[in-house]
């Protein structure tokens, strides 16, 4: 149904454009840059023949290249050596060369050999540390999972890894480079010539200085550009979504003028930061020009003083260029490290997040669980230290007992099926299935024991196949096929393309009662002896409704059942209510019971009743 | 790309050409530079010249290098402008634009794609524009000029400066059809590993109650297998380039001077010096044009990525309206609205949405639409509202045909509640006033009516309470009785209530329902909805099933005549039996 194409809920926000950060991009500042990297160090040791390979092999490479300029000072006073004799030694000349051009193909391999490591170190590095990430996420207790600030964190996590893999694979290796670049030129220069040597780094100061000058002023305008780039990308996304309302209210001239403003706003932003961060390379030209020139005129006026000879300044003409050159990554470098660690802080705060508990040595397997009782004894909990919602808490549920959970919406009633599933741990007290303790059992264990429908009809990107056997080997085809058919879903998923390998997408039109109907029928192929349901079925159509209804009676048949109850039916025949009011258990009782205690069930009962009544 | 830059405006075309002009002087300064080392050398060599001489020249070089400089910065400065205000531009054609679609329009795209569209596909196209304009501009240019000024009689050099450039030429060519498709299949891969990662996030619960964290983790492993199997074949082929380049330029460095010496060699006494200086100037102009050759590396590389971008922005500036707007601005505002004969078919659907919808409603009347979901109910609305147009049929509002009003003048009758509560970012009360004055009073008089007093009260600011992006920070029930208050507010001819009330409560929808009818009398009233309680005062309600009209009239007419609506009658009514 086209209908659904413009509702508000599944716009993702990307608002940022663009990942790439550049050296010149709004750099963080990380909160303590060395015990980052010292984190990176530490987690990038087992790959450690990579990094030296890497870095042994990015030194030797700028090595070798630095011996270039001094064969052509050979070769150039040779050739003038020649033209005042009157014959070149073309013999040494071509020697020369050849040893030269060995070098530079040694070299060139070299470099090779060591962006190659880099990049698969680093791309490696990363690829772990993805997978740790992943693997994290299932080991954080749902308390944490749960918070928001979570949440937050893993979304710029995922960010990061790639940051920190720029880094790795370029910054480092190029630093590296630019340092012996520079450090190697500088002693080079020294020896061949000490005059000419300091006239050019005069100049390679003068461009360092400047260059970072530029960067330090372009930040603010970095920052501003982030800034309303993600003001504008809010703005469209929220006037998109809202689009019918926008229209509906003639608010189109309301929208554009904020638009225009954010518009105008982020176009100063824009140019400014891309004008100064521009300035990079003109600057650097004319450093290496100006630099050029001074040697020039320099060692031509050295030359004709006869204080050094002629093939000094050509080669001095070659190493200006290579000693100005690494200023700029030098400039940049420290920037990327910058950000980087700042990214790697997080990724490793990620990682240092506190896991679940050690499980092993508890009971792995229970048996004979279809006569077993559920008992809550003492229970204490609270999701905050201090303030606990469930006090004191006792109750027994018998075999084949049907338990239903009411109360407004906010009452907490998921609190139950967190601490019944151990997602959350108890303050004190226990929960005992067959008169085992859960808290004596791995949370594997207990989760085994249950069969789980939840409101919202989590299904993954994946094959119908894949969703509905989830997590579970083995499960044969006919399994599958009779709890579908059980559902009712059966013939549905007949009729998608490839039927039960039809690869479920954002695209899929699978409607919100299909998708329930899938995860009840997935409930049914775990087949545990107890079942926790959540009824809410939100704004399915009649017909369908029946359906899930259906579906749901046959799932709570046999098993023991906690219900989050929605339909009258369902209250009224369960063996026991738990009624619950901001997150605490109130009442408790069957349906007569608790009319006739006229508490606040009755309240809550009556309510809706007047409405049926009314009508 | 190109048909995207139909849309620059005279001030971008005049940035471009002073951007040209000021990369033109720059090269051409740039590359004269090295005819003055080239005269130096001849200076130094040429006995009894004097430091003074040479000196004289090193003043023109360098300030030849200043103006160069202050061409380049000045390009920077246009390209900067160029490529901010292009990309401001064309943010703002493509927001207007999609501002003015209808639905049809919206439909068309999806939202989610529109958003891309006027976001990361705008940044792109800046992108391109303020890193690689200048290049694509200046790459040409120099190359051609270095080549011009290197034209000399000596094949040698030149036959041995193309026999190192086409190493390079070799490997842009295994780049462009090798790394950048691999580079360009990246973003892909990512967003599939997000996408793991999301699902796992979300689905947290069901992952651990089916003790699936290692089927979730072996899932997202492939995935991540994937991604970095992509990501390096084609960094490790993009490797290639820098150390290609620097042994490119320093080979051909070498090789210059190698074949300079046998040149040199056999050259006649007189013009050896000549041949000396030329030899050095060519060697730096061939260093030029090796610089120049990789520039055209990213170009290769953004210039598809742009494409894409481009194509999907023109797409929407393409799109013509498919709703023409009228010109009636005012009419008897009598109250009343008729559908004739109505029917509407989506775009691309084969079964009509509606077919053949006639009913009335008078002035101060409420109506009510039932139906199960896809019965088209949503639909009806939306072409109340004229978010589409139907497609045979007329509807008559005020007695004016809707489509001879502007859309604006129609719609300031109407106050409207889509299914899902929209707010804005703002307070209460510029939710409340949207797009209109605010005046305090109307709206806690809103507030009040839509039975929002009671929260609103109690939030921090009252009516001037924050409310942020999407109304995350008030509930769905909460939401919907600000939309509520929104309609309110407007005083308009017509409520139409697309599902509002199914978010609230049964007492709060009952109380809401009286106090409109009481304070906001004789404003004719549309009413969509599930449950039955909530419209079983109607003056009229409509029971529809596929698109079409199966029962008309008051709820006890309907319970003896429909029994379609008995049916969802009876599975509500089972609460009553519970009784």
């Amino acid at each position: 149904m086209a209908k659904n194409s413009y509702s508000l809920g599944q716009v993702q926000m990307k608002t940022t454009g663009g990942g790439r950060r550049g050296g010149m991009g709004a750099a963080e500042k990380p909160k303590d840059f060395t015990s980052a990297w010292k984190m990176v160090w530490n987690y990038s040791k087992r790959l450690l023949p990579m990094i030296i390979l890497g870095i042994s092999c990015a030194i030797i490479g700028v090595v070798l290249t630095l011996f270039g300029p001094n064969v052509l000072k050979n070769i150039t006073n040779l050739i003038k050596a020649g033209m005042e004799t009157g014959t070149i030694d073309l013999e040494t000349i071509a020697t020369m060369t050849i040893h030269i051009m060995i070098l530079y193909v040694l070299s060139a391999v070299i470099t090779y050999v060591e962006s190659y490591t880099m990049t698969t170190f680093s791309s490696r590095l990363t690829q772990m540390m993805r997978n740790d990430v992943s693997h994290k996420l299932n080991r954080i207790p749902l308390s944490r999972a749960d918070s928001s600030s979570f949440g937050d964190l893993l979304s710029r996590v995922t960010n990061d890894v790639d940051t920190l893999n720029m880094a790795l694979d370029k910054t480092i290796a190029e630093l590296i480079a630019a340092a012996i670049t520079f450090v190697g030129c500088a002693i080079m220069m020294l020896i061949t010539n000490v005059k000419l040597a300091l006239v050019g780094m005069v100049f390679a100061l003068v461009g360092f200085i400047s260059m970072k000058y530029i960067i330090q002023y372009s930040q603010p305008y970095f920052v501003n550009r982030s800034v309303f780039l993600g003001q504008l990308n809010g703005h469209i996304e929220e006037m998109y979504a809202g689009h019918i309302i926008v229209k509906g209210y003639n608010g189109e001239e309301e929208s554009r003028g904020i638009f225009d403003e954010i518009n105008e706003r982020l176009y100063d932003a824009n140019w400014k930061s891309q004008f100064l961060s521009g300035m990079m390379m003109p600057i650097m030209e004319l450093v290496g020009n100006l630099g050029y020139v001074a040697v020039c005129v320099y060692g031509a006026y050295l030359v004709a003083t006869n204080q050094t000879d002629f093939g000094t300044v050509v080669a001095f003409i070659v190493y200006i260029k290579l000693f100005t050159q690494p200023l700029v990554q030098v400039a940049e470098g420290t920037t990327n490290l910058q950000t980087a660690a700042a990214a790697a802080e997080r990724i490793f705060q990620l990682f240092q997040e506190e896991e679940m508990s050690n499980e092993t040595g508890k009971i792995t397997h229970i048996d004979n669980i279809e006569q077993a009782d559920v008992v809550f004894e003492n229970v204490n909990f609270g999701y905050v230290p201090g303030k606990p919602i469930i006090k004191n808490f006792n109750f027994t549920v018998y075999p084949g007992h049907h338990v239903a959970i009411v109360g407004p919406t906010g009452a907490g009633k998921t609190t139950l099926v967190n601490l019944l599933m151990r997602f959350y741990e108890l303050d004190s007290g226990s929960i005992s299935i067959g008169g085992i303790k859960t808290s004596d059992m791995t949370r594997e264990c207990v989760h085994s024991q249950f069969c789980m429908v939840l409101q919202d009809t989590w299904l993954f990107n994946g094959t119908v196949r894949d969703n509905l056997a989830f997590g579970k080997e083995h499960v044969s085809d006919e399994e599958i096929i009779k709890a579908c058919k059980a559902v009712g879903i059966h013939h549905y998923i007949g009729s998608l393309p490839q039927g039960y390998d039809t690869v479920l997408n954002d695209d899929s039109n699978m409607s919100v009662g299909q998708r329930q109907l899938m995860t009840i029928a997935r409930a049914m192929i775990t087949n545990a002896p107890l079942l926790i349901l959540d009824e809410a079925t939100s704004s399915v159509d009649t017909r369908t409704e029946q359906q899930v209804q259906d579906a749901m009676n046959k799932l709570t048949e046999g098993r023991t059942s906690f219900t989050i109850a929605h339909r009258l039916s369902t209250i009224k025949d369960a063996d026991i209510i738990l009624v619950m009011k901001d997150g605490d258990i109130v009442e408790t009782g069957n349906h007569k019971e608790l009319l006739e205690k006229n508490g606040f069930y009755a309240e809550l009962w009556n309510s809706q009743f007047t409405e049926g009544a009314a009508i | 790309m190109l048909r995207l830059f139909k849309h620059m405006t005279r001030q971008h075309v005049f940035y471009m050409l002073w951007l040209t002009v000021f990369i033109v002087g720059q090269v051409v300064l740039e590359l004269t530079v090295p005819d003055y080392m080239s005269d130096i050398t001849k200076l130094i060599n040429t006995p009894g010249s004097t430091t003074a001489e040479i000196w004289n020249l090193g003043k023109m070089m360098i300030l030849l290098s200043m103006l160069a400089f202050a061409c380049s910065l000045i390009s920077k400065y246009f390209s900067a402008r160029l490529a901010a205000s292009f990309s401001q531009h064309l943010r703002r054609k493509i927001f207007n634009c999609v501002e003015n679609f209808s639905l049809e329009e919206i439909d068309r795209f999806s939202t989610a794609s529109l958003i891309t569209r006027s976001t990361n596909d705008c940044s792109q196209i800046q992108n391109i524009m303020s890193r690689a304009l200048n290049q694509i501009i200046r790459v040409p240019i120099m190359a051609g000029y270095a080549l011009f000024k290197i034209a000399t009689r000596y094949w040698q050099w030149l036959a041995f400066t193309a026999a190192s450039l086409s190493i390079l030429f070799a490997l842009l060519i295994f780049l462009v059809i090798y790394a950048h498709p691999r580079f360009r299949k990246m973003q892909s891969y990512t967003d599939n590993l997000n996408q793991v990662t999301r699902e796992n996030m979300t689905g947290m619960r069901v992952v651990r109650a089916y003790n699936a964290e290692e089927y979730e983790e072996a899932k997202f492993a492939k995935a991540n297998t994937e991604l970095t199997e992509n990501a390096l074949k084609a960094r490790r082929a993009m490797g290639l380039l820098q150390p290609a380049t620097k042994f490119v330029n320093n080979e051909l460095n070498i090789g210059i001077y190698c074949i300079g010496a046998y040149l040199i060699s056999a050259a006649e006494k007189a013009e050896q010096l000549e041949i000396f200086s030329e030899m050095v100037v060519f060697s730096t102009y061939a260093a030029r044009i090796v610089r120049a050759f990789m520039g055209m590396n990213m170009i290769f590389n953004m210039i598809p990525r742009a494409t894409v971008s481009a194509e999907r922005i023109n797409a929407i500036l393409d799109t013509k309206l498919s709703i023409k707007d009228g010109n009636k601005t005012e009419a008897m505002t009598s109250g009343t609205m008729e559908f004739r004969n109505v029917s509407f078919t989506y775009p691309g659907a084969n079964v009509p949405a509606l077919s053949d919808v006639s009913f009335t409603a008078e002035k101060g009347q409420t109506v009510a639409f039932i139906g199960a979901t896809g019965s088209g109910k949503s639909t009806l609305v939306n072409l109340m509202m004229r978010f589409f147009d139907a497609s045979s049929g007329e509807i008559i509002v005020d007695d004016v045909n809707i489509k001879d009003f502007t859309q604006k003048s129609l719609r300031q009758k109407m106050g409207y509640a889509s299914q899902q509560a929209v707010l804005f970012t703002g307070t209460v009360r510029s939710n409340i006033a949207y797009a209109v004055k605010d005046i305090e009073e109307k709206v806690r008089k809103a507030v009040r009516i839509a039975q929002a007093e009671e929260f609103v009260s109690k939030m921090r600011d009252d009516i001037d309470s924050p409310i942020s992006r999407g109304g995350t920070n008030v509930s769905g029930g909460q939401k919907q009785r600000l939309s509520v208050a929104r309609a309110v507010y407007r005083e308009p001819e017509f409520y139409i209530f697309d599902d509002t009330f199914s978010a609230l409560d049964y007492k709060t929808d009952r109380t809401l329902r009286a106090a409109l009818q009481k304070e906001t009398a004789g404003i004719t009233t549309f009413i969509v909805a599930q449950r039955i309680g909530t419209i079983k005062d109607a003056d009229k309600i409509i029971v529809l099933d596929e698109g079409k009209v199966i029962g008309e009239g008051t709820h006890d007419e309907l319970m003896k005549s429909c029994e379609i609506y008995r049916e969802i009658a009876r599975t509500q009514l089972s609460l009553e039996d519970m009784a």
